[in-house]
């Protein structure tokens, strides 16, 4: 099956820091990709270059290929790219506190989107704004549509952000850590409501976060991403039963078991490296407990191994 | 060169360095006028009057033939000095108000705060207008015109300076030492809210200048035969249409020369790296 | 938002009684005695009694202060010492000069000033950015009045295309309105391509993009709508700028109008016209601040919420 994204060796910098380098992603029709690691390891970006939003935050792809359905985006106009955007991508944003215009109502926000995608009426949008918040389960969406954002708790102005994504009927949502922000419950309803669509409408969608019990729940695939390099990516089952780089069990200890205190998590010891001096070799090498002289000299290719790959030199499990 | 201070870094060429060679040259063609003017500046020769720019006169003469660019001299001598007078004396009393309110605190603050937003919402030239009728016009007058009328801008910077150091750590460790109120005052609060507020004051000066010009104009600052650059632009207001160039010289003089303060100050602005401290303070 | 129009107007008695005391006491800080300061030179004893008795001069401060202020409420700001007319007569006929001057000047400053915000921050450093933001601090290191000479100069005198002066026709009033509006053009301009940048770097103009909106429509219908807000606040807070450019450009081109009649009752000692104008001056600050706060709420639903 061909994917709908697909991110051939893309590497992405902002000025002259380059700060992801040559990640491939697939992301299929009806399935869902995860892609997690911590701040500041270019999950972001690599959304943002999958909008090709980046010019916006003053990056550039320099080099690989963002494909979608096929097509190379670099290759697109910019209202070629743009009528993708809304259109056949939906996006879903990190905050949702600050997503929405403070100053517009949010029947417009979301009514805006059929408009001009699906050209609609001004009647025809508003019934399709209400009939994908009644969806969401949003309760009174008649009077939902009226109010401002400052009006609604943050699991509904979620809903709201997830309703604009779905406005144009896409095939594809991107959603760059759509829980982070929001109280623990509320979290686990967006979660649900992420997973149904995909399941129900056939969607395809690259879920960004930081927590891999979420990727556990929903996911299909999952990309772990380390200081902008893709360390290991596979499928999830196996890879939570066999983590085979050293960074991705430590992501999966980092899980609150159930029936355990919080006080058991074990975290990761060290820091996240600055863009400006990542480490030579594996970025992951001074945080590594496996750590060899190989480690610190050379940067591990990724390679194949059962149904992903891995890039790190003493692959295995612990 | 981040070995140097922040001032001179600030002449950084071009802006800088054009900025601050501007305010070298008319700071020093004030305090040398009675040495290198070619003219005294009340000398009158009726015979020469109204003479455009010429060997003799580089910039002409007045309706009293008494030359322009001498007086343009002796005018920076007194529209500068009242500028920058009246700016010390407001950041002065702006300081010890502003940080007494932050100090303090309680009904003092409340009340320093509600006389000093009411001032800022009032044009300085009608404050300084107003104070200038009480007084009466000259150069003292236009001082203390000015000085009250910025006073609300200095106080209202110090305060918030003050406040935000309040909570500091350093200020706490002071504290914790057993340090007392008026020591944490003076030896920690003050010279740390230093720099924003002179470089502040130091883009007042500008609009002081401007303010004084004004003032001039009106008749109302140093009184004749003395010159200033207001009252300078105030004579040449009646004769704009029969010799343009005896408040035209003047003008130009004011501008630049509040254009160079600007200049300078952004970029000593960024070389400290102060500019959200400036915000929100007018 | 009644209730609250209603609150904020009450918040503006106490600034009135105090901006009332401190011009009521000019007449007592000047030099001399008050009722000589309210009097021609040389008018009779009986003159002098009259005014005593008029004003309660011969009272405590409080008292006559009072006194003055009952008045000032009935309409009656006293008599002008060298018009010999009633105070309240010269600043009806002065007043819709100056409104008609400070509205015109405050229209061109906020278009002209929210114009060039938009291009600067559109080409934000680029050499229009750079241009605009360069031409706007030269402007605005100007005197007012020395701009005004200038113009008048250039475009009355040399070009014959308005007149030198006066308030005859819609013409006389385009150089006061561009020397006034130029000042305030800067600081508009300063403040929407500040506020402009800062807005862009919000989540939700991402969003916008995200959502397949054209780029000018996002900045010229989200990103400015919301840049607005503090260019009105400010500009509310800045109508003394305006004011206090009226009335040096009002002396300049010779128009009538509350700043050249101040100026002019300063000059000759004329103290009841120079309270009144001053009196006017306040009342037209205080409610600049008040309409900025009322626009303000019009545009931003997080603030009418705060007020309700």
């Amino acid at each position: 099956m061909s994917a709908l994204l697909e991110l051939s060796g893309v590497s992405v910098a902002i000025g002259n820091v380059a700060l992801v380098d040559r990640i491939s992603l697939r992301v299929e029709a009806g399935r869902i990709l995860g892609l997690v690691g911590e701040s500041g390891s270019g999950k972001s970006l690599t959304a943002m270059a999958a909008m090709g939003l980046l010019p916006l935050i003053g990056g550039r792809v320099t080099e690989g290929e963002v494909r979608f359905a096929g097509r190379d985006m670099a290759g697109m106009s910019d209202a070629e790219r743009r009528a993708l955007r809304g259109r056949r991508i939906g996006f879903v944003t990190q905050n949702p506190m600050t997503a929405l215009d403070p100053v517009q109502r949010i029947g417009a926000q979301v009514d805006i989107v059929s408009r001009l995608h699906l050209r609609l009426t001004k009647a025809a949008a508003r019934a399709r704004t209400l009939d994908l918040l009644t969806q969401l389960r949003i309760p009174d969406a008649a009077a939902v549509v009226d109010a401002y954002p400052h009006q609604l708790s943050g699991g509904m102005k979620q809903r709201i952000v997830i309703a604009m994504a779905l406005a144009g009927d896409p095939e594809l949502i991107i959603a760059d850590e759509p829980t982070t922000a929001l109280d623990v419950t509320v979290q686990a309803q967006i979660i649900q409501i992420l997973g149904a669509l995909v399941r129900d409408r056939g969607l395809a969608l690259l879920l960004i976060t930081h927590d891999m019990g979420v990727i556990a729940q929903i996911c299909d695939r999952v990309a772990v991403l380390y200081s902008g390099r893709l360390v290991e990516e596979g499928p999830v089952g196996p890879i939570f039963a066999n983590p085979a780089h050293p960074y991705t069990a430590a992501l999966i200890d980092c899980i609150p078991q159930e029936g355990m205190a919080k006080r058991s998590l074990r975290g990761i010891p060290g820091a996240v490296p600055s863009a400006l001096a990542f480490p030579p070799g594996c970025r992951f090498h001074p945080r590594c407990r496996r750590a060899t002289e190989t480690c610190r000299d050379d940067a591990p290719p990724l390679l194949p191994l059962g149904a992903g790959s891995v890039a790190c030199h003493h692959a295995g499990p612990p | 060169m981040s070995a140097w201070p922040a001032p001179l870094r600030a002449l950084r060429w071009p802006v800088g360095g054009i900025a601050g060679a501007w305010l070298i040259v008319i700071v020093a063609a004030a305090l040398f006028a009675p040495l290198i003017s070619p003219y005294a500046y009340d000398a009158q020769a009726l015979k020469e009057a109204y003479g455009s720019a010429s060997a003799a006169h580089w910039l002409g003469t007045d309706e009293f033939g008494r030359d322009l660019l001498t007086r343009l001299m002796y005018g920076a001598r007194t529209s500068l000095s009242v500028s920058a007078i009246a700016i010390s004396l407001s950041v002065a009393c702006g300081m010890v108000l502003g940080a007494a309110a932050a100090w303090f605190g309680g009904p003092f603050d409340r009340t320093v705060m509600v006389v000093v937003d009411l001032t800022w919402s009032f044009p300085e030239i009608l404050i300084a207008l107003i104070l200038v009728a009480i007084i009466g016009p000259g150069t003292t007058g236009t001082m203390i015109a000015i000085a009250v009328a910025y006073l609300a801008q200095f106080t209202r910077l110090t305060r918030a300076q003050i406040m935000t150091l309040k909570g500091e750590t350093f200020i706490e460790a002071a504290r914790s030492l057993g340090a007392g109120n008026t020591h944490i005052l003076l030896r920690h609060l003050l010279p740390n809210a230093f720099a924003p507020v002179l470089v502040a004051a130091m883009l007042a000066t500008g609009d002081a200048i401007i303010l004084e010009a004004t003032l001039g104009f009106f008749g109302l600052g140093a009184q004749p035969p003395v010159p200033s650059w207001g009252g300078m632009m105030s004579a040449g207001s009646a004769l704009v249409f029969k010799a343009p160039w005896i408040i035209v010289f003047p003008g130009l003089a004011v501008a630049a020369t509040v254009l160079a303060i600007n200049l300078y100050g952004d970029a000593l602005i960024a070389e400290l790296d102060i500019r959200s401290k400036l915000r929100g303070a007018g | 938002m009644l209730p609250w129009l209603i609150r904020r107007v009450l918040t503006l008695v106490p600034v009135f009684l105090a901006v009332s005391v401190v011009i009521f006491s000019i007449l007592h800080f000047i030099p001399g005695d008050p009722i000589d300061n309210l009097l021609k030179v040389g008018s009779p004893a009986s003159a002098r009694a009259e005014m005593e008795a008029r004003y309660g001069l011969d009272r405590a401060l409080p008292v006559q202060y009072g006194i003055w202020l009952g008045k000032v409420f009935q309409g009656d700001l006293g008599t002008a010492i060298v018009a010999r007319r009633p105070v309240a007569e010269l600043i009806a006929q002065a007043l819709p000069h100056s409104l008609r001057l400070g509205g015109l000047a405050l229209l061109f400053s906020s278009v002209v000033g929210i114009t060039l915000g938009i291009i600067a921050a559109l080409w934000r450093d680029r050499w229009p950015d750079r241009a605009i933001m360069g031409g706007v601090l030269v402007g605005s290191t100007m005197p007012n009045f020395w701009l005004g000479l200038i113009l008048m100069l250039v475009f009355s005198v040399w070009m014959g295309w308005f007149p030198v002066s006066g308030a005859r026709g819609w013409n006389s009033l385009v150089l006061p309105v561009v020397t006034i509006g130029l000042g305030g053009t800067a600081l508009v301009a300063r403040i929407t391509r500040v506020a402009m940048i800062e807005a862009v770097r919000q989540d939700f103009v991402t969003l916008l993009h995200a959502k397949g909106l054209p780029p000018l429509r996002i900045e010229l219908f989200h990103v400015l709508r919301h840049a607005l807000i503090p260019v009105v606040t400010i500009l509310a807070l800045r109508i003394g700028w305006i004011l206090g450019g009226a009335i040096t450009v009002e002396v300049v081109f010779a128009r009538p109008g509350l700043g050249t009649l101040l100026i002019k009752s300063l000059s000759q000692h004329d103290y009841p016209v120079v309270q009144a104008c001053l009196l006017m001056l306040a009342m037209a600050v205080m409610l600049g601040t008040l309409l900025g706060d009322v626009l303000q709420a019009m545009m931003d639903p997080r603030i009418r919420a705060a007020m309700a």
